[in-house]
């Protein structure tokens, strides 16, 4: 069984995220990336996957900073194989960086044929469409996202696949393949790897490196007329003080709406 | 016919969902403001009386095909009607139900699918976007360079009743040729049973990562049963294990409206506020003084939950005697 | 009995299960004669199903997998409490343990998810709570004294203070800080700190197994302190200390190092007719593990505290070298959770019990890590009204004049 998970990095927002001076993208001067979180869950999907039905793991990620530190984590992990893409043109929206996946997949060094195609359902920077189901329509493969399970048939035919609506309830799905399968979340957490093991990987294993296919990014899907905070249109009104003084207005507060 | 709003009315086990009502009052205005008609697309099977509830729009477009008899990630049908009759956008519900038809369908045409949006207004004859973005840390405004654009929007941008009208549209029956379908639909998981209903609740306490441990939840359950209520969770407390699915608040749990909604250590990440907007009184308690969740809650707290949850459990049992 | 190698060769610190035997300290650990004193004194030694005279025989008949198969060592605090007892003075916790400990983190199917967040959180944020590094010398704007911050201005300093993470980013840590800036301040020592760039000294990463995770952040330290002129390291972190002493030397570190605690001991003569408010606490002190146990500073923290107006010292039952653990080291800080799961009685709350029986009012500690763990355990006891705790520096700027 083969599975390609598709990584890619996104701002980390551990740090305040600030608007650069034009008023309409991200001030990148203390930005910090970080792999997107739904695509170290599809990792931790595929890794489950290979545990259980055996066969090959490849990651492949578009070049960005930090990249190559993950690509090695995955390594470490279990994945099989790392190919980065280089020559990437600078600051590509989901829909062109997708497009652009799409197309080093079709034509790259051996990396199809594939059973499975994981990749996060979303990150926190899309805005003109998801990874997921744009690199499905270009592959013509089946598409599910928000999923949340995966088995595979013993025919390699086929998958049985969780999908998670609202209210707790799940949907099972048969899917045929080869599928693009957007992860919202793996069976199990993303696993530890020691550093030493990824240092190891650093020594040992290498990143295949493919150039962008040179067909450039595309116009243009959306247009960002302004970013900036968000309009405080109502703010919590604060409780200061001490804990117990905190606590004191709070039950004054149930008391005026008759909870308590 | 070119030119319409059109709204994605989603359906879910037999009825027209909450958050399609509010796309349709979000639509009716902004076909208002464009001054074209307001179409609701639907998809079913045998459901064509459920265009009742869409007395919104100006007309429903109604396709029936038995692959719509369940939830199916299919977007063939939309893109059909989508390359038939070039509507100026398409607003979808940004659910897990419909999200996977917009994302497919906006690739298929290769337009956009704008992702997250709260609010959407016609500006000079242009849709602009009121954007959710990086985790709700910052906003963007965007427009769409292409028309037809999808547009996925929030629940929340509208009231549901504001796009409830109870009277039956003209229905526009329209043909769909659907592929083989690459994705088939079993059946559905329903959640563990035997556990407190917290959709049912009056209060709910609210643990977030903030908790830090699944032994810190047993201050938040103190909490709650001094309070009557029950404990509930955001999505990485579940994940974790910590609480059981059903006891998960947000877009992809349960949708509560308690008359106390108090919240330890959730930053307000829309996926969760989406769980919970209305809440009669949202009280949050998170270290973080500018975490985003403060915009939402009407009182706040500036603390460490594990602090302030004992205090607050203190104070509520002297107070009741 | 050992009370720490005074120094540690870079040889030491490059071994490994495998390179052991060949070593002096490998013969030390082979001259083990079962006598079974470390499980004994070992505060998780009935929960722990390879104490350390168990792996020693093993590791002889070549069992390492079964040992580095089993979870049980998660368990273990480093307290050294097992070393000091240790007829034959074998290095068990200085140089056995986090070997198989590290096999151990490497062999789990699941890392405990709490530990795991704490171990990514340091390699990537330079701190277990996943604070933003650019947060970190944050506390320095709520200094009551001036904090000279080196990168801002990179004079020559006696002092480097070293000031570590929960005393960087936890409220109840920043209270120390606090208290220790105005003491090093009144005491008109030349002090300076890395602030942002200072990143966690790694001592309980390192011990919970992350011997990688350590190396890192040792390389990162170690290039960030040759950026600075300095005499020598005072650090608020007791691991830290122990970090500084013992692991940093093989890596080219040549300065002193103190902690706090000691430090301020040294300068008791000078600070005692400063401490004029009366406190009127009895007070009752735990001796942090790596200050005491592996480094003998017991009788300093007590001078400080008697040296303060209207304090009465009380000791609790286990004392000094009999100490129990908080629970904190080696990973504990992080495994709550995991040991609440397993059945274990929390170590902070074993020792709170045994505090509160003392009748003082104040637990005084001098390990960053042990005000959260007892403040925790007070709270989860019910005792939060009978006893408070506070570190040394805290009650003695509670009792330093304006």
């Amino acid at each position: 069984m083969s599975v390609l998970v598709l990584l890619k990095m996104v701002p980390d927002v551990v740090e305040e995220l600030e608007v650069s001076a034009d008023g309409k993208s991200l001030d990148t001067s203390f930005l910090r990336t970080i792999l997107n979180e739904r695509d170290d869950h599809a990792l931790e999907q595929a890794l489950l996957l290979k545990e259980r039905h055996g066969g090959k793991i490849t990651v492949i990620a578009l070049d960005a900073p930090d990249m190559d530190d993950v690509l090695f984590t995955a390594l470490a992990k279990g994945a099989d194989r790392a190919v980065k893409v280089t020559d990437v043109p600078e600051g590509l929206t989901t829909h062109a960086a997708a497009r652009l996946c799409a197309q080093v997949i079709a034509t790259g060094p051996g990396l199809l044929p594939v059973d499975l195609v994981l990749t996060g359902v979303q990150a926190l920077d899309d805005l003109d469409g998801l990874s997921a189901p744009l690199l499905a329509q270009q592959l013509d493969f089946a598409y599910l996202g928000v999923v949340t399970g995966v088995a595979v048939d013993a025919s390699g035919q086929g998958a049985t696949v969780i999908k998670e609506y609202a209210g707790g309830v799940r949907g099972e799905f048969a899917v045929r393949l080869p599928a693009v399968l957007g992860a919202q979340a793996a069976e199990k957490p993303p696993r530890y790897v020691p550093v030493a093991k990824v240092r190891a990987a650093m020594k040992a294993q290498a990143i295949e490196t493919v150039p962008a296919p040179g067909s450039g990014a595309g116009a243009a899907l959306v247009e960002v007329q302004q970013m900036a905070k968000p309009v405080v249109s109502s703010h919590a009104e604060m409780l200061e003080g001490s804990p117990e003084e905190v606590a004191g207005k709070f039950c004054e507060l149930l008391a005026k709406r008759g909870l308590l | 016919m070119a030119g319409n709003i059109w709204v994605l009315a989603e359906t879910w086990r037999g009825q027209v969902t909450e958050t399609a009502l509010e796309l349709m009052a979000l639509g009716r205005e902004v076909a208002g403001q464009l001054g074209v008609p307001l179409e609701a697309v639907l998809l079913g099977h045998n459901a064509r009386p459920l265009a009742s509830s869409l007395g919104a729009a100006d007309t429903v477009l109604y396709a029936d095909h038995a692959a719509f008899a369940e939830p199916t990630p299919e977007a063939g049908a939309l893109v059909q009607l989508i390359k038939e009759r070039r509507p100026h956008a398409v607003l979808v519900p940004w659910t897990n139900l419909s999200m996977d038809i917009g994302a497919l369908a906006a690739a298929h045409l290769e337009v956009p699918f704008v992702n997250g949006c709260k609010d959407l207004k016609a500006e000079g004859g242009a849709l602009v976007a009121q954007c959710v973005v990086y985790g709700g840390k910052l906003e963007a405004a965007v427009t769409a360079t292409t028309t037809p654009a999808l547009f996925g929007v929030l629940p929340g941008s509208r009231s549901a009743d504001a796009g409830r009208v109870d009277k039956m549209p003209p229905v526009v029956d329209v043909a769909v040729i659907m592929p083989e379908p690459k994705v088939r639909f079993s059946r559905y998981l329903e959640p563990e049973t035997g556990d407190v209903d917290i959709t049912q609740q009056d209060v709910l306490v609210a643990v977030g990562r903030g908790i830090q441990t699944k032994d810190n939840i047993d201050l938040a359950e103190a909490l709650a049963v001094t309070l009557g209520g029950a404990v509930c969770g955001s999505r990485p407390v579940i994940d974790q294990g910590w609480l059981s699915l059903s006891r998960q608040v947000g877009k992809s749990g349960m949708q509560v409206k308690p008359k106390l909604y108090l919240m330890l250590g959730i930053s307000g990440a829309p996926e969760h506020i989406e769980g919970m907007k209305d809440a009669q009184l949202i009280v949050a308690v998170n270290t973080d003084a500018a975490a985003p969740i403060f915009n939402i809650a009407h009182y706040g707290i500036v603390g460490d939950a594990l602090e302030i949850a004992p205090a607050l459990t203190e104070a509520v049992k002297s107070k009741k005697g | 009995m050992s009370n720490g190698t005074a120094t540690m060769d870079r040889a030491t610190s490059e071994l490994t299960l495998d390179n052991l035997w060949g070593t002096p300290e490998g013969q030390k650990i082979l001259s083990c004669m079962q006598c079974g004193t470390c499980v004994g004194t070992c505060p998780y030694g009935d929960v722990i199903d390879y104490p350390p005279r168990r792996i020693i025989g093993m590791l002889k008949a070549g069992q390492i997998e079964t040992i580095v198969k089993n979870d049980g060592l998660l368990n273990c605090v480093n307290c050294y409490a097992c070393m000091t007892k240790c007829p034959r003075g074998i290095p068990l916790t200085e140089v056995l343990l986090p070997l198989v400990k590290e096999q151990v983190l490497a062999n789990l199917r699941e890392v405990p998810a709490e530990l795991q967040k704490a171990l990514q959180n340091t390699f990537r944020y330079g701190n277990p709570m996943g604070e933003s590094p650019r947060k970190r010398a944050d506390w320095v704007k709520t200094s009551d004294v001036p904090v000279r911050i080196l990168h801002q201005d990179p004079k020559p300093t006696d002092v480097l203070w070293f000031v570590e993470c929960y005393t960087s980013y936890h409220p109840r840590g920043q209270d120390n800080t606090r208290a220790t800036a105005r003491l090093l301040h009144a005491l008109g020592v030349d002090f300076a700190i890395l602030g942002n760039e200072e990143k966690c000294a790694g001592e309980c990463v390192r011990l919970a197994g992350e011997r990688g995770l350590f190396d890192t952040l040792s390389d990162y330290t170690m290039k960030l302190l040759q950026k600075y002129r300095f005499k020598r390291i005072v650090t608020s972190g007791a691991h830290a200390y122990d970090c500084f002493k013992y692991q940093y030397p093989p890596r080219g570190f040549r300065q002193e190092v103190h902690h706090t605690t000691p430090f301020l001991a040294q300068h008791i003569r000078e600070l005692k007719p400063r401490l004029s408010k009366k406190l009127n606490y009895t007070v009752v002190y735990h001796d942090a593990c790596a200050l005491g146990r592996h480094n003998g500073f017991y009788d300093e923290p007590r001078t400080l505290l008697q040296a303060i107006p209207g304090v009465k010292l009380v000791e609790m039952l286990h004392n000094r070298d009999n100490a129990i653990c908080c629970g904190g080291g080696g990973g504990g800080m992080w495994l709550d959770t995991y040991y609440k799961a397993k059945g274990c009685e929390r170590l902070s709350d074993r020792r709170v019990k045994e505090a509160v029986e003392t009748g003082a009012d104040v637990l005084a500690v001098s390990c960053p890590y042990e005000v959260s763990r007892f403040e925790d355990a007070l709270k989860v006891l019910g005792y939060e009204k009978r006893m408070i705790v506070r570190d040394v520096v805290e009650l003695l700027a509670e009792s330093l004049e304006a």
